[in-house]
């Protein structure tokens, strides 16, 4: 009767989240943290965290954090990498963070293959500034700087950062994700994993696109949200693994 | 003691081997090439980390990285290069995490020229990052001094846990003197009990710069002052050059201050005595010696390869007690002795 049966994981803090309701952002910290318990790694691991909504998540991950300038995680990475190669590094970065300002940064760690894992969340949207657009913001999609919708004349298609960074050699495994059913949310869990083995064995670089939501900037509900990123944020950026150098060789 | 002829970059990187650099992060920029080039050459083979960034910005960030995991760490740019890492630079003092900065100044503004200069010097002790923040920063005038600083600052960086900048102009960079590396400088490698390199069985660490509560910010900020005002009570460094019975006195550094010094030989045979007041730390300035300074001098003449940043810095010392004149040559052009020697003359007719 009273065995337990599920538990907060430890590779969290007891630190409340600052995070929306209906924003996926806590589910993702949940992987990786049970990933990294079950692992037994939270005492060798550096996380790196970003700017953004998840400005604040070196409070919620059990280990050493480091808080890194706005889109800069991946050279700070490198250097905590380069320094510390028996450390597992990982990345925490949202899409205005990875995919606009800090672009370089990652393309160039990809490309030298750091044996680095980054957790990517796409939202398509600047949440923590309060919902401007995106790189990554879907054509059509109304944000507080794209008043009349994007458009492709203004401001380009919506970057594809898993397609892009699958063209780079030393990318070891990349996969677009989604925590939007219980399967799903499995499944992420277990790319998680993998991320971090891959990481262990020295393969190289390792990227896990989550796509994800933000119903407060959306202007949907978090059911809603769900819904929107399950079907149009899907429907344009498709799920799946983009590079696996086990699956390649 | 031996004593060999080196080139001011190699000099440069030489000391920092010799300082315990564990990892070198940068980006190449004329004139400090010399200073990656060397240390991609043998850092690796010692079992160091040499990396070359895709940017100034990636590099500093690196350091930052690197750092805040524990280890000793050397970033080399200039000018235009050290303006992309003030960012880095105020996120690396806001986190109190230390690093090594050398900066071989070329002239600006913007792309500005490839020659020696002095034009940055509110880059350096004024900060281009933002917020209450400062770096140790040196600019030694030959390259024994680069060599001792340089071999130095890698234990203040640790002590103060913040970033030192060690400026020197592009002729020191590219010049070569004879220089002995073995000087008697003895390392302090203090324990790291903050560096994020994993718990290993400990309490979490996080490095960081920011404080969302504005009380939680002050007392930051505080916490910073109280470091900024030790370094200004200890590491004021100054060479004070034929003071005594001098009736003025030029302050100057680096490559100005050894102009400056041939100046004042070729014054001297014309009758006029004139001394040097050397800062050699340019943060903090050294104010001290300004209080030293004989009650007959008739005033000071700043000298300067900028149009004139140090002055304000002579203006807060000397704080009106005396005159204070400038002399100086800025875009690149490396001033000639006769012409201090003629600023000085100038000020000297002016003032009778």
């Amino acid at each position: 009767m009273n065995d337990i049966i599920y538990q907060k994981t430890k590779g969290l803090t007891n630190q409340a989240m600052s995070y929306c309701p209906g924003c996926t952002h806590g589910i993702i910290h949940k992987l990786v943290a049970e990933v990294l318990e079950e692992m037994n790694l939270l005492n060798h691991t550096v996380g790196i965290a970003s700017v953004g909504c998840s400005v604040m998540s070196y409070y919620y991950f059990d280990c050493d954090m480091i808080q890194a300038s706005h889109g800069r995680a991946c050279a700070v990475a490198t250097g905590v990498k380069r320094t510390h190669p028996n450390n597992i590094v990982f990345t925490y970065q949202g899409d205005g963070d990875l995919a606009s300002i800090g672009i370089a940064e990652t393309i160039h760690a990809a490309n030298r293959g750091e044996n680095i894992t980054v957790i990517f969340i796409n939202n398509g949207i600047y949440g923590m500034t309060g919902g401007q657009m995106a790189p990554t913001t879907l054509l059509g999609k109304k944000t507080t700087t794209s008043p009349y919708g994007r458009n492709i004349e203004d401001h380009g298609m919506p970057i594809k950062i898993a397609e892009m960074f699958a063209t780079i050699p030393k990318v070891a495994y990349l996969e677009r994700l989604s925590v939007g059913t219980p399967q799903k949310v499995k499944k992420a869990k277990k790319s998680i994993e993998k991320a971090i083995r891959y990481q262990q064995e020295g393969k190289g670089f390792t990227m896990l696109e989550f796509l994800s939501t933000c119903p407060v900037n959306w202007g949907l509900t978090p059911i809603e949200a769900i819904k929107y990123a399950e079907k149009e944020m899907t429907e344009y950026y498709p799920l799946g693994v983009f590079k696996d150098v086990d699956q390649d060789a | 003691m031996k004593k060999i002829l080196l080139k001011g970059n190699e000099a440069i990187a030489l000391a920092a081997l010799k300082g315990g650099v564990d990892a070198f992060f940068g980006y190449p920029i004329t004139p400090q090439n010399e200073v990656p080039e060397y240390l991609s050459k043998y850092m690796k083979d010692a079992g160091k980390v040499f990396l070359q960034a895709e940017s100034e910005v990636a590099a500093i960030n690196m350091v930052y990285g690197a750092s805040a995991s524990g280890k000793r760490v050397l970033t080399s740019s200039s000018s235009p290069g050290i303006a992309l890492k003030q960012e880095g630079i105020t996120y690396l003092a806001g986190a109190e995490l230390p690093c090594v900065i050398i900066n071989v100044m070329r002239a600006g503004p913007g792309l500005g020229g490839i020659q020696p200069s002095q034009a940055d010097y509110y880059q350096i002790t004024r900060g281009g990052g933002n917020g209450d923040y400062h770096v140790l920063a040196y600019a030694p005038e030959n390259l024994q001094e680069t060599v001792n600083i340089i071999k130095a600052s890698f234990d203040k960086a640790d002590y103060y846990r913040n970033p030192v900048m060690i400026a020197v102009d592009g002729l020191i960079g590219q010049m070569m003197e004879s220089v002995d590396l073995d000087s008697d400088i003895e390392l302090k490698m203090i324990e790291k009990p903050w560096a994020a390199s994993g718990k290993n069985g400990g309490n979490k660490r996080i490095i960081t710069s920011l404080y969302l509560d504005p009380y939680e910010l002050e007392r930051h900020n505080l916490h910073l002052q109280e470091k900024y005002t030790e370094m200004k009570n200890n590491e004021q460094q100054v060479e004070l050059i034929n003071i005594d019975n001098a009736e003025f006195v030029i302050v100057a550094y680096g490559t100005m201050a050894r102009i400056c010094r041939s100046a004042i030989l070729m014054l001297k045979e014309e009758g006029i005595h004139v001394g040097i007041i050397r800062p050699i730390s340019i943060w903090p300035f050294p104010t001290k010696a300004f209080t030293t300074i004989d009650a007959r001098l008739k005033g000071y003449l700043v000298c300067e390869m900028s149009h004139g940043q140090m002055i304000d810095d002579i203006n807060l010392s000397v704080n009106g007690r005396k005159p204070v004149e400038f002399f100086g040559r800025a875009g690149g052009v490396i001033p000639e002795p006769i012409e201090v020697v003629d600023a000085i003359k100038k000020m000297k007719e002016s003032l009778i």
